[in-house]
Parts: structure tokens; C-alpha cells; sequence
């Protein structure tokens, strides 16, 4: 294809994202298109089972059997989402166990946020609470993408996810109106879940180098500061609700701007923590690639047991 | 990584209850038929979402190449006496 | 307590459950594919959905103002009257599935059995129950198949698991005094005659599996008097911490 040709068919594709036409796996795309959303989703994807691990410490020490079937049903929903969005990446042309290898040799990333350890049984409230609520604004926002197979795969993910966030929430509002102890509890998790959930909305505008063209292909349909504000408007009065504090003193109303106006996010952690200096990386990387490693024999026996199947089949059918 | 062969990728059709076609729902990996049906039952119909599933190996869908569109689904853009509205009755004819 | 032989026969279904309904949560997040993690967690969810029908209706026999939560996981480990099997470790997938298996099989015919019970609750779980479990079974018995006809290296290993967890499966048939007055009132299940279908079946898909039924004379036993393996003890501890640490508070 000459470059003339290659011009020609870019300005297509862009006008048919411009009237909101979905692109399906096999249309053409510019290859910039393609490398975006395998990096976007396949992170994407990549948090969702990264985000199974600090929760899923939480499973056996639930304290009610009926805590415990809600958090492992949702544990299980963010493995489910994570292969929901691989499907998507899938359609790429790129394979999951490329993927994975990606996340296990650290060319990848994820979200940031599951390098933060789970400590205490409030911090599955405030997970639910603050990082799904953040990931639901997120997702929202993402469900109109242009590319079909990630928008499809946000919504049925934004569906499934409408109980997650409930849930975390309830889970604070037992703790926030039961004994002292269980109020400091959920205080304590609010506070070290709070600046970290308003850094899942990633770097200010001006520093979000993906922006503009995220915005153009509808991989985004809001910046990060706009998401972020929304977050934050949205998410005080439930707090008022719980009877928490949010841990930021300079958190006030803005009448003007008919949102609230925050101090300043420590971006140096956020840097630090991206770059693999969050106080969990080391031990989530090594679960993962754990669990990849432990399951190949189990993987490669089910591919042997398969293939004999087949080849009894084939002689039968001869 | 294994050196060996990876599972394969199945797509998967869910009928949601009697009466519905079966609709897809998305894909998954799975090592065999037998395997793909456990994985779509428990990956896709965990709320309760189907009464009937088929799986089918992905590499066995022929799909129609969007360079032919045009010659594929244009020519039906103008055939609009397929359509009722292209004939014309008066209104005291109802419901036809 | 006015009925404490029903309260233990409870007790004596409902634990197993629940411990292995641990077990499996143990994994989730870390199966070898994305497709079987969830699988895994879906048997658990529904073990753990059936320990808290059992568990409801034991505190509502006890009728000593515990509730659910209390009877699961405030006992000692004394009191705990599930069988060996289920409390074993997630030693890798080989053993999980094996001991999802060698349950699964049981579990099954006895749920059948409960559900001609005479006491309706326990009869109804067991109808319910019976779904799930049938679907359990077929799982495991898959993955049996799939793990012992696989490569040599899953031969092997699931053939390790299954002699080691072998020592565990006769103490499925035993009978407790509980037992016996529940089967003798037509609400329980009389374990004992479940004992060579058992065995057949199980060994009919180890054959298929290409795997050795393995011989063995003597059997480990003790879960069903609450002497258990010491896999139990570092089990509850993480089961109870919350309701240990802090105790009387509503989660």
C-alpha cells in the first residue's frame, strides 16, 4: 500500500470513529490503533487479576460465612473480567499467554493500586468502596469505546460490577456503625485507601501524554482530572454517611465550581510505585508468575489428554 | 513459558432461555469441546444467564472480509421493496 | 441440648463443607488457568452456600441463641467433626483435584440418600445440594482423567496424590453414635452401605484415568471424634481469626 492509500484509509477510519461506528477486529486499523488498545486493554486486564490477589488474602479469614461467599464471588468476578478483557485483546491479534508474559517479565503494568497491601478486614470495604468505585467511573466512561470487542467487554463487566462496589460499602457502613474499635478500623483503611484511589485516575492533564489521542478514539472519554474531580465529588458524602473523614485537610466545597477542591496528590509515590517501588509488587508479580508456573504441567496435560482424544476419534472415524 | 501447545480459543453462544436464539457471549481457553462447555458454564452463565450453551473452536468460524463489504452488503441498501413501507396503501387498511 | 444426636449428625455434613469450601477459597486467584480458577471457586461458593443452610438449621436445633457464624467458627478444634480428607492441603492442582474427587464421589451418594431423609430441611438441602454436587463430580472425575491420561509428569503426580489421600477415604463410611440414631429414626444416611458403590465407581474412572487403584490395608481415621490432622488446626486459625480477634461485634 502506498503512503497515499495509507493516508487516505487513516482519514476513514477516523471520520467512521467520529460518527461513533464501532471497529470490529477484522476492519482495518492504523497500527497505532491496534498497539494502543493491546497495551490499554490487555492493563486493563492484567488489574483485573493483579486486583484478585489483595482481596483474595481476605477469603479464608472472612469474619461471616456471608462475607465470605460475597468477597469470593467478587474475587471470582475480577478473574472473570480479566478474561473477558484478554478475549478482547485476543481479537487483536495478540495471545494471552503473550499477555501474561508480558506481566510476569514486567514489560506490562497494572494498576498501581494492588501494590498497596490489604492489612486488616476494613480494607475490603474500602477496596470495594473507593477502588471499585474509581474503576466503575472508569469503566463507565469506557463502555462507549470505539473499539466493539473492549466496549462489549465493559459492559458486561460494568453490569457484573454493580454489586462490587455495594458490597465494600456495606462492609464500611457495618463497621463505621459498630463498636469503636471496628470504626477505627474502617478510619484507618479510608486513610491509607484514599490518596491511592485518586491516583488510579493516573497523572494530571497536562502530564498524561496519551490523552488527546486517547480521547480522539473514545479510549477515553474524559480526562483524568475530570474523572478524578467526579470521584471525589461523588464519593465525600458518602463518607459524610459513614461518618468518616477523608484524609486531606485541605478537602472543601467549592461553591464557584460546584465541586470540592483537594490538596495536592504526593505524585513522587505515584512515580515510585509505578516504577515497581510499591510496598507490594515484589509479592504480587511472584503469585502470579507462581501460579502460571505451577499450573503449566496441569495446562499441558489437559492439551495431551485432548490431543489423544482426538487422534482415537480420527482413527475411529477411519 | 511451556514449550508445549497452548489451549486453544472457543467462542461461546449462550441461549438465555427458550425461545431466544443462542447469542454470543465472548470466548474462552479451553483444551477440549468437553472442557470449553465447563469453562462457558462457569464463566458465562454464572448469574444465571443460559439454559443452553454451544462452544465451538474459534478457528473453525469462516468470517466474511470487511475489504469486501461493499460488494457483500451495499447492493441490498436499495432494495427497498423488500421493505413494507416501500408500498403504498391508504389508511383505512389496518394492520397489514 | 434436646436433640443433639440430629445437632451432630448436622454438624457431621455441614463441616465437611465448610472445610473444604476453605480449602478451595485458598486458591482462588491462583489456578493454573484463568478458566479453572473460576471453576474452583464456583464448587467452593456452592459448598459454602450449603454449609449455611445446614449450619442455620443446626443452630436453630441447638436452639441456645447461637447463629450460624458461631457454630461454624467458634468451636475448638476438638469439635470440628468433618473427615480427614477435606482438611488436607492444596499441595498443588494433583492433590486438590484428587481430594476433590475421592469427596466428590461420596458426597454425591450420600446427598442422594439425604434426600429421602425423614426430616424435610435436611432433605431439601440435599435436593438442592444434589445439583451442584453432580456437576462437582463431573468436574473432578474430568480432571482426573484429564491429569492421569495427560503427559507422564501429571501420571505421575496425580497418582501421588490419590495414594496419599487414599488413607483418608475409608473413614467416610464410619459411623458415629449420632449416625446411628439418625439412621435408626430414618433421617440419616447409613454410610456404611455407600461404602462399595463407592469404590467401584471411583475405581471405574481411576481405570479410565489409566491410574492404579492403590492397595491399602490400613486407613487413617478420626475427623468424625474431632481428631483431626494437624492441616486443621492452622486452618481454623485463619477461619476464626476475625470472630477470635474481636469477638460479639456484627460484620
Amino acid at each position: 500500500m502506498s503512503e497515499e492509500q495509507i493516508k487516505n484509509l487513516e482519514e476513514q477510519f477516523e471520520a467512521r470513529i467520529l460518527r461513533d461506528d464501532k471497529i470490529e477486529p477484522k476492519d482495518w486499523m492504523p497500527e497505532k490503533y491496534r498497539q494502543t488498545h493491546i497495551r490499554q486493554i490487555s492493563q486493563h486486564a492484567h488489574s483485573e487479576i493483579v486486583g484478585m490477589l489483595p482481596e483474595g488474602n481476605w477469603i479464608t479469614r472472612a469474619p461471616s460465612l456471608r462475607r465470605k461467599v460475597a468477597l469470593l464471588a467478587k474475587v471470582q468476578d475480577e478473574g472473570g473480567h480479566g478474561l473477558y478483557l484478554y478475549s478482547a485483546a485476543e481479537t487483536l491479534g495478540i495471545s494471552r499467554d503473550e499477555m501474561f508474559d508480558q506481566l510476569h517479565t514486567g514489560k506490562a503494568k497494572y494498576s498501581s493500586i494492588f501494590n498497596y497491601p490489604a492489612l486488616t478486614w476494613a480494607d475490603m470495604g474500602a477496596i470495594g468502596w473507593l477502588v471499585d468505585g474509581a474503576a466503575i467511573i472508569n469503566q463507565v466512561a469506557l463502555c462507549g469505546t470505539s473499539y466493539g470487542p473492549y466496549a462489549r467487554a465493559m459492559v458486561r463487566i460494568c453490569k457484573e460490577e454493580s454489586f462490587h462496589q455495594r458490597q465494600g460499602y456495606e462492609i464500611m457502613l457495618k463497621l463505621a456503625n459498630g463498636a469503636p474499635e471496628q470504626k477505627d478500623m474502617a478510619q484507618d483503611a479510608l486513610n491509607r485507601f484514599w490518596w491511592p484511589s485518586l491516583m488510579m485516575f493516573g497523572p494530571k492533564d497536562d502530564e498524561s501524554p496519551h490523552t488527546a489521542q486517547s480521547m480522539k478514539w473514545k479510549l477515553k472519554r474524559k480526562t483524568n482530572d475530570d474523572l478524578r474531580q467526579q470521584f471525589i465529588d461523588q464519593t465525600v458524602p458518602q463518607a459524610d454517611i459513614l461518618g468518616l473523614t477523608i484524609p486531606d485537610p485541605d478537602l472543601k466545597w467549592n461553591e464557584a465550581k460546584q465541586g470540592y477542591d483537594f490538596g495536592e496528590i504526593d505524585w513522587d509515590e505515584f512515580w515510585q510505585v509505578v516504577k515497581g517501588h510499591g510496598p507490594c509488587n515484589k509479592e504480587r508479580m511472584k503469585a502470579r508468575v507462581n501460579a502460571w508456573e505451577n499450573g503449566a504441567w496441569v495446562r499441558d496435560a489437559a492439551m495431551a489428554y485432548a490431543d489423544k482424544k482426538s487422534e482415537l476419534k480420527n482413527k475411529q472415524a477411519v | 513459558m511451556s514449550d508445549k501447545k497452548n489451549w486453544p480459543l472457543w467462542e461461546v453462544f449462550v441461549r438465555s432461555k427458550n425461545g431466544l436464539e443462542h447469542r454470543h457471549f465472548g470466548s474462552l481457553h479451553a483444551a477440549d469441546a468437553e472442557m470449553a462447555l465447563e469453562n462457558a458454564r462457569d464463566v458465562y452463565t454464572r448469574r444465571n444467564e443460559g439454559v443452553s450453551i454451544w462452544v465451538v473452536e474459534s478457528k473453525h468460524i469462516t468470517a466474511s472480509n470487511p475489504e469486501h463489504n461493499g460488494e457483500l452488503f451495499e447492493p441490498a441498501q436499495d432494495k427497498v421493496y423488500r421493505h413494507p413501507t416501500f408500498y403504498d396503501l391508504p389508511d383505512e387498511v389496518k394492520h397489514m | 441440648m434436646k436433640n443433639e444426636n440430629l445437632y451432630n449428625y448436622i454438624l457431621g455434613i455441614a463441616d465437611n463443607n465448610l472445610i473444604l469450601g476453605q480449602r478451595l477459597g485458598e486458591l482462588c486467584g491462583h489456578g493454573p488457568t484463568l478458566e479453572t480458577d473460576i471453576a474452583c471457586t464456583n464448587i467452593s461458593l456452592d459448598l459454602l452456600g450449603q454449609v449455611r443452610s445446614f449450619y442455620q438449621y443446626a443452630a436453630k436445633i441447638a436452639g441456645d441463641g447461637r447463629k450460624e457464624d458461631d457454630i461454624a467458627m467458634l468451636r475448638k478444634e476438638r469439635d470440628y467433626l468433618n473427615v480427614l480428607l477435606v482438611e488436607q492441603p492444596n499441595t498443588d492442582f494433583g492433590y486438590t483435584i484428587a481430594r476433590q474427587f475421592l469427596f466428590d464421589v461420596y458426597h454425591f451418594l450420600m446427598l442422594t440418600e439425604l434426600e429421602k431423609s425423614q426430616d424435610l430441611t435436611l432433605s431439601a438441602i440435599a435436593t438442592k445440594s444434589l445439583k451442584e454436587v453432580s456437576y462437582h463430580k463431573r468436574f473432578s472425575s474430568d480432571w482426573i482423567k484429564r491429569l492421569g491420561d495427560g503427559t507422564s509428569e501429571s501420571h505421575d503426580r496425580i497418582q501421588m496424590a490419590i495414594n496419599d489421600l487414599w488413607t483418608y477415604t475409608d473413614e467416610l463410611f464410619h459411623q458415629t453414635e449420632a449416625d446411628k440414631v439418625m439412621v435408626a429414626e430414618g433421617i440419616g444416611v447409613d454410610v456404611t452401605k455407600l461404602k462399595d458403590d463407592y469404590y467401584n465407581q471411583v475405581g471405574n474412572i481411576l481405570e479410565e484415568a489409566t491410574l492404579e487403584i492403590p492397595e491399602r490395608k490400613y486407613f487413617q481415621k478420626g475427623g468424625k471424634q474431632g481428631i483431626h490432622t494437624e492441616h486443621l488446626g492452622y486452618l481454623l486459625a485463619e477461619l476464626q481469626y476475625m470472630q477470635r480477634a474481636y469477638p460479639n461485634m456484627e460484620w
